[in-house]
């Protein structure tokens, strides 16, 4: 009788990393199919064109380090990349603009750092940053929602929009977003702003199509959460640590105001962040209390650059900063072991 | 209701717990060979105590405990031992080791048992060793010998017996089959361990709540007794030891400590069961309840087998159809290990047989990139990290692995099954730990031979420095035995070594001169006093004589006295021009001065002061001559001595010819006047007092008749050094007749 001899455990659970990854996609859905209802097929191109893009460069960094393409690219990670990263651009951006971000993404940010697992910095969001700071102009520039123009872009225009931005799209169809329009707030009572601005009196709470958009990644969030991807963690840390702090600095709604926490909340990418960017496993902490930290962190540092920063969003910067003190929140909330009285520092050489 | 504390992590994988349990306990027909390895328990193995072709019945002891920590071994069925070899062991590892072999005789007839219902009326620590005597081992599957758990050490007080039920394996259903067949055995077996160990304040078997049938049987078989029947969720690995500690008391095992420190033994119901019927039936361990179970089996049950019955016989009653099997695990899916034959037996510790089919457990997927999703920290019972350890695992970074608590990992494999990546990490972890056990093991080595290195060193070095003394020892006996030798040597050289004689001079020269200005000058000024002194008393001389002849001889006095009071004066005066005036030093600028000289130059030289001697010296020889004295062979002598010391010298300088003059190395002329004082003294030293005597007074004699007639062509001439020169004469004179008489007593 010749049997294979395989070390235990040799029951695996039904979880895979593919899995995991598709899911991930799947759960962006909701958010996605809210972005294209509220500003027209350009979201939707943005993700098929930075998906496409990423599963290339992830195809050529493979075949240059030379791995098993077929194997990793089906681990489904690049696809993820691609997709949050098509989603955070705004709509109508050129398509080289995405190829940057893409190329930054995948390649720099990534397989620079040896590939999936190695990476300290969440891939998508240095795509963004590069992006933000490099062409601070097409990367500002937002379609107002439907509500407000009462039309949006056709597929046509959007195409044309892939080769020169939001100049091929029909005129005042580009204004302030709901963040935009609070930071250019100068002394007026926040009702006063919300009046105002018109993509805020378009909206519930947090502007029209933004919160609607929040609201479909906050569904995707709670999809993943129930399907156990991800622990509760950093998102809580983060959303509670935002919404305590809104809620601080909100005052009643006087000119001094950093906006409401539904502001907060239900705008730019604080549902896309929480949920997609912030539980990234890879470029966060290890421990369940270190998530607790590193989300709360992401959250602190969103209201901090919201408020008294330069830019009008803060997610990506957030992020990436919180990545840097990952290793450093890891060094101080290892779990106590069991029989061990206290947790170990991890910097402790045994006895 | 019995207080349940949760633990940590955990997982739920599917129980696969009914196959076996719709089948009621099978019996399976004696194997050709029974293979019984002598290492079934944890610690030494057992010792055999028979040979190949004894004829053994069923119970009787085929081998004894090899030491405290062991467990003996008992023939499983009537027969004749065939072999006592390696055959393969079943084992993680697939290694053989020392097996007893027996061919059944298919009667088994027992050996006559010695049981001993009442217990009670027996000490514990007989009982104890009755237990040891019969082979009892942990059953639940590390094999911890029972003897050695049931005998605590007087400074651990057990207050709590915990009895594990709780069998959280999938698939495995042996003690469940057990509780529920013979729920008063296990009941029993708890009332004589808590017996055993003085009656802890609490006794509780701990069952999961998927053994309803389990607890109901255990609960109606407790009735009245204050054993505790304790339900609980099920959760991989509740069953481990510490766990099931925690969940049952909500205390902690601390690193590195055993139970019975925190007062608990915790022992597996089989193991209870084995113990009883040890005691009180006085039944060796021969057989145990093992659960049989796999798709790849037509027949899935739990069975009665006789310990070292072959795997595969046990399968082959089964239907097992290899085809359809993916491997055949020894324990659960968990935690169990894959064998590569069906010929290992089953031993005292093989709780299930598992012919899982392809679809069952398929075989494991590539390993992808670990995500750190930290699933497997949420699953980890330990409270551990196990994506850092295996970080940590695959760099070999032992140190960070220990940081991490490598060693608090009991390998429960929950975090490789839940892990998305399929990455092992319990086989990374195994890997890691005995790499470091060895590193230990090496480095424990390696310092033991570094100390004995380092004490070889220090032998060597002592040896060394020992030599060394007594080496430096002899070398200063030797230089002390040298410097005497030389001290002689040079005693006897001074008398005859005018070198060394006028090195000596130079030096008390330079000693002198070395004399501080200061004392120099009062030198001076003494000597100054007293030319002084003595020229007065010369002229009061003169002018008391009386004489013509007196008179002469006074002025003489004071005209020397005169020259001395100049001299002293002349010297004095310099002293205070220049009191650092060093002769020696002087001598060696004259010295210096004639070796720059060029051999030419020197010979030129040395021809003008002849010819000027030779000039003076024929001067004087024609006034001797017309004078007609005395003395005008010995200055005709002289002159013809000066005048072959000229043509010598021209002749030399002839021989110089400019060519050949610069080629020649200069001469030494320190070294050659060394040599030939050298010379002169070993002449001398060669000559016999006598003989030096009287050189001595020829040369007296020559010096006295050149005194002699300098004194003449003095007084011819009318000098004023007469009187000097006459003195100088009659102090030549005394010595030259000191010299003769002194050659004569010779």
């Amino acid at each position: 009788m010749a049997l294979m001899r395989i070390s235990s455990p040799h029951a695996t659970g039904p979880n895979r990393t593919t899995q995991v990854m598709l899911t991930v996609c799947l759960a962006t859905l909701p958010g996605l199919m809210a972005l294209v209802w509220h500003f027209g097929p350009g979201p939707l191109i943005n993700v098929l064109l930075a998906s496409i893009f990423a599963l290339a460069l992830e195809a050529l960094a493979l075949k240059l380090r030379k791995r098993p393409i077929g194997f990793y690219l089906r681990d489904g990670s690049a696809l993820v990349t691609g997709i949050l990263l098509g989603l955070a651009l705004p709509p109508y951006v050129p398509w080289w603009l995405i190829f940057v971000g893409v190329f930054f993404a995948i390649v720099i940010a990534k397989h620079l750092y040896g590939g999936l697992g190695y990476n300290p910095f969440n891939p998508a969001m240095v795509g963004y940053v590069v992006l933000l700071i490099s062409f601070p102009l097409p990367m500002t520039q937002w379609v107002l929602p439907a509500e407000l123009t009462q039309q949006t872009p056709t597929l046509i225009e959007t195409l044309l929009g892939l080769a020169q931005g939001t100049q091929g799209l029909p005129d005042g169809i580009t204004g302030a977003t709901p963040l935009d329009a609070f930071r250019q707030n100068t002394g007026e009572l926040v009702l006063d702003v919300y009046a105002q601005s018109p993509v805020l009196a378009a909206g519930q709470w947090a502007g029209a199509g933004f919160e609607w958009v929040n609201l479909g990644f906050l569904l995707g969030g709670a999809l993943l959460l129930q399907q156990r991807i991800f622990t509760w963690h950093a998102p809580v840390g983060m959303l509670a640590t935002l919404l305590l702090l809104s809620a601080l600095f909100y005052d009643g709604g006087s000119s001094n105001s950093a906006g409401s926490p539904w502001l907060h909340l239900l705008s730019g990418g604080t549902m896309l962040g929480a949920f997609f960017i912030v539980t990234d496993p890879v470029t966060s902490t290890t421990s369940t209390k270190g998530r607790l930290i590193f989300g709360a962190g992401v959250g602190l540092l969103v209201f901090c650059i919201r408020t008294w920063g330069n830019y009008p969003d803060a997610v990506a910067f957030a992020v990436l900063l919180m990545n840097f003190a990952a290793p450093f929140i890891d060094y101080y909330t290892t779990p106590r072991t069991y029989g061990h009285t206290k947790p170990r520092k991890a910097t402790e050489k045994s006895e | 209701m019995t207080q349940i504390w949760n633990i940590p992590g955990g997982i739920h994988p599917p129980e696969n717990k009914q196959q076996s349990l719709r089948a009621p306990l099978g019996h399976i027909d004696l194997p050709a060979e029974l293979v019984l390895p002598l290492n079934q328990h944890l610690g030494a193995p057992a010792e055999p105590v028979v040979a190949v072709g004894d004829n053994v019945k069923t119970g009787q002891v085929i081998a004894q405990p090899g030491g405290q920590f062991s467990a003996a071994v008992h023939a499983s069925s009537s027969g004749r031992v065939i072999a006592i070899e390696d055959r393969p062991l079943p084992h993680p590892s697939g290694f053989a080791g020392p097996c007893i072999v027996i061919a059944p005789d298919g009667l088994d007839t027992w050996i006559n048992l010695e049981p001993c219902p009442d217990y009670r009326a027996q000490e514990p620590v007989e009982l104890v060793q009755k237990i040891r005597l019969a082979g009892i081992a942990g059953m639940g599957g590390a094999g911890f010998p029972t003897a050695i758990k049931l005998a605590p050490k007087a400074n651990q007080p057990i207050d709590t017996l915990i009895l594990n039920g709780t069998e959280c394996e999938p698939y495995i259903t042996a003690d469940d089959r057990l509780m529920r067949d013979r729920p008063e055995q296990v009941i029993e077996g708890a009332r004589l361990m808590a017996y055993l160990l003085g009656e802890p304040d609490r006794v509780v078997i701990g069952i999961e709540d998927n053994k309803p049938e389990a607890i109901a049987a255990l609960r109606a078989a407790a009735e009245g007794s204050p054993i505790e029947i304790a339900g609980f969720p099920t959760k991989y690995p509740s069953g481990g030891e510490k766990q099931l500690i925690t969940i049952l008391t909500g205390r902690e095992v601390p690193a590195g400590k055993i139970p019975a420190d925190i007062g608990i033994v915790v022992q597996n119901v089989g193991t209870a069961v084995a113990a009883w019927r040890a005691v009180v039936r006085g039944e060796p361990l021969i057989s145990r309840i093992t659960t049989v179970v796999g798709e790849a089996l037509d027949v899935q049950r739990n069975v009665e087998v006789r310990l070292g019955t072959p795997v595969a016989h046990v399968l082959a009653a089964h239907g097992f159809q290899a085809a359809k099997a993916s491997r055949i695990v020894l324990g659960g899916p968990m935690m169990g290990y894959a064998i590569e034959t069906g010929d290992v037996p089953v031993v005292k510790t093989t709780n299930c047989i598992l012919a899982p089919s392809q679809q069952e457990l398929p075989a494991p997927p590539p390993a992808q990139a670990c995500i750190r999703c930290g699933m497997c920290s949420e699953a980890c019972p330990a409270s551990l990290l196990p994506q850092q350890l295996y970080w940590y695992a695959r760099a070999q970074d032992h140190e960070k692995l220990e940081a991490y608590n490598l060693f608090d990992c009991i390998e429960c494999g929950a975090c490789a099954y839940v892990c998305p990546s399929s990455i092992p990490l319990v086989h990374y972890y195994r890997a890691a730990k005995g790499d470091i056990r060895q590193a230990q093991v090496d480095k424990e080595k390696a310092d033991r031979s570094r100390e004995r290195f380092a004490f070889r060193q220090e032998r060597i070095a002592r040896q060394e420095a020992e030599k060394e003394a007594k080496r430096a020892e002899r070398a200063k006996a030797a230089a002390a035995a040298k410097a005497k030798m030389a001290e002689k040597k040079s005693n006897a050289g001074t008398a005859s070594d005018p070198v060394a004689t006028a090195i000596a001079k130079a030096k008390a020269q330079q000693a002198s001169a070395q004399q501080s200005p200061v004392e120099q000058r009062a030198k001076l000024e003494r000597q100054l006093s007293a030319a002084q002194g003595r020229l007065a008393l010369a002229q009061e001389k003169l002018s008391q004589a009386e004489t013509e002849e007196q008179a002469e001889k006074c002025r003489a006095a004071v005209k020397t006295a005169e020259i001395k009071l100049t001299d002293v004066q002349q010297k004095l005066a310099n002293a205070k021009d220049a009191p650092k005036d060093d002769p020696v030093a002087a001598a060696i600028e004259r010295a210096k001065a004639k070796l720059t000289m060029s051999p030419l130059e020197k010979l030129n030289a040395t021809i003008a002061t002849l010819s000027e001697r030779l000039q003076k010296a024929e001067a004087k020889l024609a006034q001797a001559q017309t004078e007609q004295s005395a003395h005008v062979e010995a200055l005709q002598l002289g002159v013809d001595k000066l005048r072959a010391k000229l043509n010598e010298a021209q002749e030399e300088l002839a021989s110089h010819s400019p060519t050949t003059a610069d080629e020649r190395a200069p001469d030494d002329a320190a070294s050659a006047a060394i040599e030939r004082a050298k010379a002169k003294a070993a002449a001398r030293a060669a000559m016999s007092d006598t003989d030096k005597l009287r050189e001595q007074v020829s040369s007296l004699e020559v010096r006295l008749d050149k005194a002699r007639q300098k004194l003449a062509d003095a007084e011819a001439e009318g000098s004023p050094h007469v009187d000097a020169l006459r003195t100088a004469a009659d102090k030549l004179a005394n010595k030259l007749a000191d010299t003769q008489s002194r050659l004569e007593n010779a």
